[in-house]
């Protein structure tokens, strides 16, 4: 007898609806010819409820991160992307290579199952840049009003060599800060679609897989104290971080901080600070003095790193204060954000 | 950035800073109030004070539009708020000033409230237009700068008879609550004013001319970049050194003697003067704030929905009014980045970056090494 016929998903103007979640044929249909076609790796195709990976030889990292961006395309990804990128680069900043992912989907009913495809192939295509598979997943589907299109919450595992010890609490005084590239360009990316305000330059996201950059880095500083990436809260914030492990303070260079004038015209515009603004693609590293210079070359080597720069060092400080040198010779307090970015009225 | 860079050369700024240490005079005291929450900012933002030599004190002034909202049009404003059919419109700043019981619209909208930040009028009139059956409500706060947004929203309103869009009606106005804080008994000594920048390019130089002569004091109108702040000091210490009290134009850029007519005629037109409008930090203030026009009362949303006011005091601990009126600084508060911080602000100066406290406490507290 052969098999009965099952119509394809309408990729095209079909529409998410509860039956794609509620463990039947049509969550089964969606799996097979959207989620497992496009992340296909060996792991994922055991079809089990659970991915039994091969055994790691070394230490294992593991991060989750949750995303919930709104809207869920703009300029430079998506999404999708991000949710790789997101939990590859947490996986990164501890000097780990990043191996498997799992992914967890809570669609919104009514999404657009284009959207959706459009969004998981540029997951499968972030990962298969990055070099992890996709080896277990989930989906849910809650009605329409309780979600926000799409919710993707990945998990990642990955192995971090013998030797390699960083940590928030490792920041010395003395030590040199760098950062990999310019600030704010994710956060004024998104903000740019999220306000429609349509700037005339169009703003680009960092969004990008950091662990060959992390990897480069590591390599030509041995001994690298910490690597954090700056997303949420930004640069500010993730010093206060890491200032506050360590029992130091920072003191900044403002004018060595690279931003895009772009950028820098943007929150200008929008009364924000492209020191509090979130990036996707950019590392802070921490190092001892005498390894800057090579820090600083293997940053700029790649890609990713072209427009790294020495930004501060780390000093004693019983306050925890990170500083900012101004270009007017004063000095002003860079301090954590508090609650939510909000523009100023005059 | 064009015509922004220019105004923020570090090296500019330390040959200015040099001039003005060769023009203040030994053993005489140059007390300075910049009036508006933007040079506040700027101040604090670029640490212009560690510039200056000691004898030139900046005293901040009330010109924070969140901080001077009383907190009885806070609590109104969250009434409305909560209203089921009532989707309520404002700024970015106002969303987090503290109002009674713990609220603020924060606050109301995890309880369900629809409040939107909006960046201008026009996105409350799209918001009007795309929710035909609920009422959007603008609240309207800020001095003279953010008053004529709001008067163009009206105009609109009513020309495209959008039955559904109404003002709360907060606006400010600045020469009032000078004189007000240079008549008060008590009021903090002055030697002049560094006078509003955004303000007087709609209202023009000219008001001030009362202040200048009545009250013998110096205004200097200044941008709000870190040069023309500096400028306006130097142009200060000049007018204090030769006994002169003019009212001076440092921001020539963009202000002029008269203004902005066409801004100017459309407030006239949709608003008009209140009798006396309550003031966080200096109480009633005859003759400070603006009503919808009664042309425009249909638009006005204390009457469309019934808004009983309420004057509701300061926290016992909290020195927002002596601060707002210059008369203390922000660590001379004792609930001062301890039970007040801007994670959670006690009063409302510790609300926007324009604000003494907040601008103090993210710029400067390492200064006096407060607390951690």
């Amino acid at each position: 007898m052969s098999k009965s016929y099952t119509r394809p998903l309408d990729l095209k103007h079909g529409l998410v609806n509860l039956t794609h979640g509620s463990g039947g044929r049509a969550m089964a249909q969606l799996v097979s010819e959207l989620f497992a076609a496009e992340f296909a790796n060996d792991w994922l195709a055991q079809g089990n409820d659970q991915a039994i990976l091969p055994p790691p030889g070394a230490r294992i990292a593991i991060a989750t991160d949750s995303h919930v961006i709104s809207p869920l395309f703009f300029p430079g990804g998506d999404i999708g992307s991000l949710a790789v990128h997101g939990t590859v680069n947490d996986l990164a900043m501890g000097g780990a290579t990043p191996l498997y992912l799992s992914a967890g989907f809570i669609l919104e009913e009514g999404l657009p199952l284009a959207d959706l495809a459009r969004i998981v192939r540029s997951m499968a295509a972030a990962a298969r840049d990055a070099g992890v598979a996709i080896v277990t997943g989930d989906t849910k589907v809650v009605e329409r009003g309780k979600g926000d299109g799409v919710f993707i919450s990945t998990t990642g595992v990955g192995v971090v060599a013998d030797g390699v010890n960083l940590s928030g609490d490792q920041a010395r005084p003395g030590d040199v800060i760098l950062l990999s590239g310019t600030l704010g360009d994710h956060g004024m990316a998104v903000m740019s679609q999220r306000e429609s305000l349509g700037f005339a330059s169009p703003i680009l996201s960092d969004s990008a897989a950091l662990h060959t950059l992390a990897a480069e880095l590591l390599a030509a500083c041995p001994g690298l104290r910490l690597m954090r990436d700056p997303t949420r809260g930004g640069l500010a914030t993730t010093l206060n971080e890491i200032a506050q492990q360590s029992g130091v303070g920072m003191r900044l260079q403002e004018n060595a901080i690279p931003v895009q004038a772009s950028v820098r015209a943007a929150c200008e515009f929008l009364g924000l600070d492209p020191l509090y603004i979130a990036n996707e693609g950019k590392l802070i590293a921490i190092c001892p003095a005498e390894q800057a210079a090579a820090a600083l070359a293997a940053l700029q080597a790649h890609p990713l790193g072209q427009q790294a720069a020495i930004i501060g060092e780390v000093v004693a400080d019983a306050h925890q204060f990170v500083r900012v040198a101004t270009d007017f010779g004063g000095e002003r307090l860079l301090d954590w954000l508090s609650g939510e970015m909000l523009p100023r009225i005059c | 950035m064009k015509y922004v860079d220019e105004f923020r050369r570090g090296d500019i700024a330390r040959g200015m800073a040099a001039h003005i240490r060769t023009l203040v005079q030994p053993g005489r005291q140059y007390r300075l109030m910049e009036f508006c929450g933007g040079h506040t900012h700027a101040i604090a933002r670029y640490g212009l004070t560690g510039l200056l030599p000691e004898n030139i004190r900046l005293i901040h002034g009330p010109g924070c539009p969140v901080c001077v909202l009383p907190i009885g049009r806070v609590d109104s404003a969250i009434e409305l708020a909560l209203r089921p059919d009532v989707i309520l419109c404002s700024y970015g700043d106002t969303l987090r000033v503290p109002a009674s019981n713990k609220m603020s619209l924060y606050q109301a909208r995890a309880k369900g409230a629809d409040v939107r930040m909006v960046y201008s009028t026009k996105d409350a009139l799209q918001i009007a237009r795309d929710n035909p059956h609920k009422q959007v409500v603008f609240f309207a706060i800020g001095f003279e700068t953010t008053t004529p947004p709001t008067a163009l929203a009206l105009l609109q309103a009513r020309q495209e008879k959008l039955a559904n869009f109404s003002v709360f009606c907060n606006h400010v106005l600045t020469p009032p609550a000078m004189r007000h804080l240079l008549a008060a008994g008590d009021a903090v000594e002055l030697d002049g004013f560094i006078g509003p920048s955004h303000v007087s390019t709609v209202i023009g130089s000219a008001p001030y001319a009362a202040v200048a002569t009545e009250f013998a004091k110096p205004v200097v109108i200044a941008g709000f970049e870190p040069l023309d702040v500096l400028q306006a000091v130097a142009m200060l210490v000049e007018q204090i050194n030769a006994g002169r009290t003019e009212v001076e134009t440092q921001f020539s850029r963009a202000v002029t003697l008269q203004g902005n007519d066409k801004a100017r005629e459309r407030v006239a037109q949709t608003m008009t003067l209140r009798d006396s409008f309550e003031w966080r930090g200096l109480g009633q203030v005859p003759h400070s704030a603006l009503a919808i026009h009664p042309d425009f009362a249909e638009f006005d949303a204390e009457l469309r929905f019934t808004l009983p006011y309420r004057h509701v005091a300061d926290h016992k601990a909290c020195e927002c009014a002596a601060i707002l009126r210059g008369q203390k600084q922000p660590q001379d508060c004792k609930v001062f980045g301890i039970v007040c911080t801007p994670d959670n602000p006690l009063g409302s100066c510790m609300v926007s970056s324009e604000g003494a406290c907040a601008a103090h406490y993210h710029y400067g507290r390492f200064v006096q090494g407060a607390t951690a």
